[in-house]
């Protein structure tokens, strides 16, 4: 998905000169002794899919929150379309919001939830019904617009909310963990009916999930909070190729992760020796850390080789190990390869071939792991 | 397994004579035709003497229409009172004197009702020497009494029925542009509709068979039916007070098998249409 919108003009947040539609400016929220939100910053710009991607507890809701007005900051300002939204109630801001609940009023038909919105700025009624029509045509809801939301599925009601939330025709749509109550299967299909839309509409769209592959497929940034603070902001694919922190690699997919010290540090490459490793990493690019620092080197299981008989280069960036565990995925297949440290290396190889079970590696085997120098990323914290 | 089958017979049996023989007994002497009520007069009933007796009664029917009134009034204001409070516990989150407020609504719930009675009709005296009010002791403190401890019961049936429901129905009106006043009148009260007819009737019932606190607050001219029913009964068990009792708990009986029989159809459909919605999403 990142890919697509690669073009700088759909990229605003790398001109300084762009104007964000919501900035958030350190903004922080306390209940009791419990910090909830620290000082976060933050500038969303407008026709952006923007996720805030954390675990339970880290604060991503509630900022959510604050951005629909049910909770006050308790210091820091939010400008929405550069109003500041401090004395703005939550039924005046420009802002609608699709709850995790879906929160569908169980005493009102389909059409009556999504016309509610409409009724509130005295339309009137045929223009109600005609935007009622055109909104449920768009979720691919027209036809159950006369039941009651118990009388849909979790897939349709999830669909009734996502059109009540747009039936206002809102600049910002919240939305708090949108496809956590669907099954995977459905959860998917939805993912890209909901970039459809939002790109239909042109509508910025903030999400909140604790799914990070809801986040890569959805967002065109991602913002990964820890503990009430935004720990990264990026593009999916920065993320994922350039964590900033040991956190945040750790989070977003799954790394392994070598602890070591630096023992050559040039502009153009380092080398750490890892006694995790029991070897030496070489990087092709430089970092910035004092020589002799403790870092760590994190490498994506996708990016290792995994091989019977040892490479060309043996001497770095390459470890020997037993093959412990293996999963077979379907698509892929997951190693886990004991190596001389004790440590566990996670290693994911495509199944591009049939291959039958005596051409495969198998259990028990010794093999080499092996990874291009520009595969691993120096983390320093 | 026989044994266990029998022993839970005999216990469904026992347990069912217990509840309600006194109950039958009651009806079946409602057609006694002796005076004595413990006397069965074989060869001249059954007869509807003691039904034809109690309608020409004036002071009986008085006494009922008054207690039905009272319970009326009584209801509604219990509900009005109670549903506030009920939303305040349950919506307005933390605030200065919540526990004392929560406190001071249930507490009538465990209090005798020989002291609320005695603490009323102290009240109403110190009012009238204070404020002239009220004059005398009527259907009115009689009406008052009854709201100050059966709103308590309204209060629990609101806030509970309040505490099932998703806060975010009413965040998500205020987010669609509805002022908490409309919210109040379009989301929560359509909810809590149900909780606020059962509170109604839970008064009701409470103001209608209360002799206690009653007794306290009643002046010479407001004599409720239970109080009528009691000093009839201190006289010596009256035949007519059998049939105004067979008639109340038939109309009690009725009214409380059509509501479950309502309620079963209700829920029935319900599970049927959400299953009807689960299999259509396959």
């Amino acid at each position: 998905m990142a890919e697509r919108r690669n073009d700088n003009k759909k990229e605003p947040w790398r001109d300084p000169s762009a104007q964000a539609y919501v900035q958030i400016e350190n903004v922080t929220k306390r209940f009791g002794d419990f910090v909830a939100v620290n000082n976060v910053s933050l500038k969303i710009y407008q026709h952006e899919i923007f996720c805030l991607l954390g675990g339970s507890g880290c604060g991503k809701t509630t900022l959510l929150r604050m951005l629909a007005g049910f909770e006050p900051p308790s210091s820091g300002r939010i400008l929405i379309d550069g109003k500041d939204m401090a004395d703005t109630p939550p039924y005046e801001r420009p802002t609608n919001m699709m709850f995790q609940s879906y929160a569908l009023f169980p005493h009102m038909s389909v059409a009556k939830n999504v016309s509610f919105g409409l009724e509130q700025e005295k339309l009137p009624k045929a223009q109600i019904a005609s935007r009622v029509e055109e909104i449920l045509d768009i979720v691919k809801m027209r036809e159950f617009a006369g039941r009651k939301p118990h009388q849909l599925s979790g897939g349709q009601r999830q669909r009734v909310a996502l059109a009540r939330a747009l039936a206002k025709r809102p600049k910002l749509l919240l939305l708090d963990e949108p496809l956590g109550a669907l099954d995977k299967k459905l959860r998917e299909q939805t993912q890209f009916e909901l970039i459809n839309i939002q790109e239909r509409l042109g509508v910025t769209f903030v999400v909140v999930t604790h799914d990070q592959e809801e986040a890569m497929t959805l967002a065109s940034r991602i913002g990964v909070m820890n503990r009430g603070e935004i720990v990264q902001v990026g593009t999916p694919s920065e993320i994922y190729e350039f964590p900033g922190t040991r956190f945040v690699a750790d989070f977003i997919g799954s790394v392994n992760m070598f602890e070591g010290q630096l023992i050559e540090d040039l502009p153009d490459r380092v080398r750490i020796r890892s006694a995790e490793l029991g070897g030496v990493v070489y990087v092709d690019h430089g970092i910035s850390a004092a020589p002799g620092a403790v870092v760590w080197a994190a490498i994506r299981p996708e990016k290792i080789n995994i091989s019977r008989t040892a490479p060309a280069d043996a001497a770095e960036n390459c470890v020997s190990g037993v093959v412990k565990e293996i999963a077979y995925m379907g698509d892929l297949s997951i190693y886990l390869v004991k190596i001389a440290s004790g440590k566990m290396v996670r290693v994911t190889l495509p199944n591009t071939e049939r291959l039958s079970d005596h051409e495969r590696i198998l259990w028990d085997e010794n093999v080499f792991l092996s990874w291009h120098s520009s595969s691993p990323v120096v983390l320093s914290q | 397994m026989k044994r266990r089958h029998w022993f839970s017979k005999t216990g469904l049996w026992l347990g069912l004579s217990f509840l309600y023989l006194p109950i039958v007994s009651m009806i079946v002497f409602s057609f006694n035709n002796s005076r004595l009520v413990t006397v069965w007069d074989a060869p001249n009933s059954p007869t509807l003497k003691w039904y034809g007796e109690l309608f020409r009664n004036e002071q009986i029917l008085g006494a009922a229409w008054l207690s039905i009134r009272i319970a009326a009034m009584t209801a509604t204001g219990a509900v009005v009172l109670g549903t506030l409070a009920g939303l305040v516990l349950a919506r307005f989150g933390p605030f200065r004197g919540r526990a004392l407020l929560s406190g001071m609504t249930t507490a009538p719930l465990v209090m005798p009702e020989v002291i609320t009675g005695l603490s009323l009709l102290l009240l109403f005296v110190a009012l009238e020497q204070l404020t002239g009010w009220p004059e005398a002791r009527d259907a009115a403190t009689i009406t008052i009494a009854h709201i100050t401890f059966s709103m308590a019961y309204v209060t629990i049936v609101v806030q509970s029925r309040l505490a099932g429901f998703d806060n975010s129905l009413e965040e998500a009106a205020l987010d669609l542009g509805a002022r908490p006043a409309k919210v109040f009148f379009r989301i929560t009260l359509p909810l809590i509709v149900p909780a606020i007819m059962s509170g109604w009737l839970l008064a009701f019932t409470l103001s209608w068979d209360d002799v206690v606190v009653s007794q306290f607050v009643a002046g010479p001219g407001s004599t409720t039916l239970p109080m009528v029913i009691f000093s009839k009964v201190r006289l010596g068990v009256s035949p007519d007070v059998n049939a105004l009792a067979t008639i109340m708990v038939l109309i009690v009986a009725t009214g409380v098998v059509t509501s479950a029989i309502w309620m079963r159809r209700q829920e029935r459909r319900r599970d049927r249409e959400m299953q009807m919605a689960a299999a259509a999403n396959k």
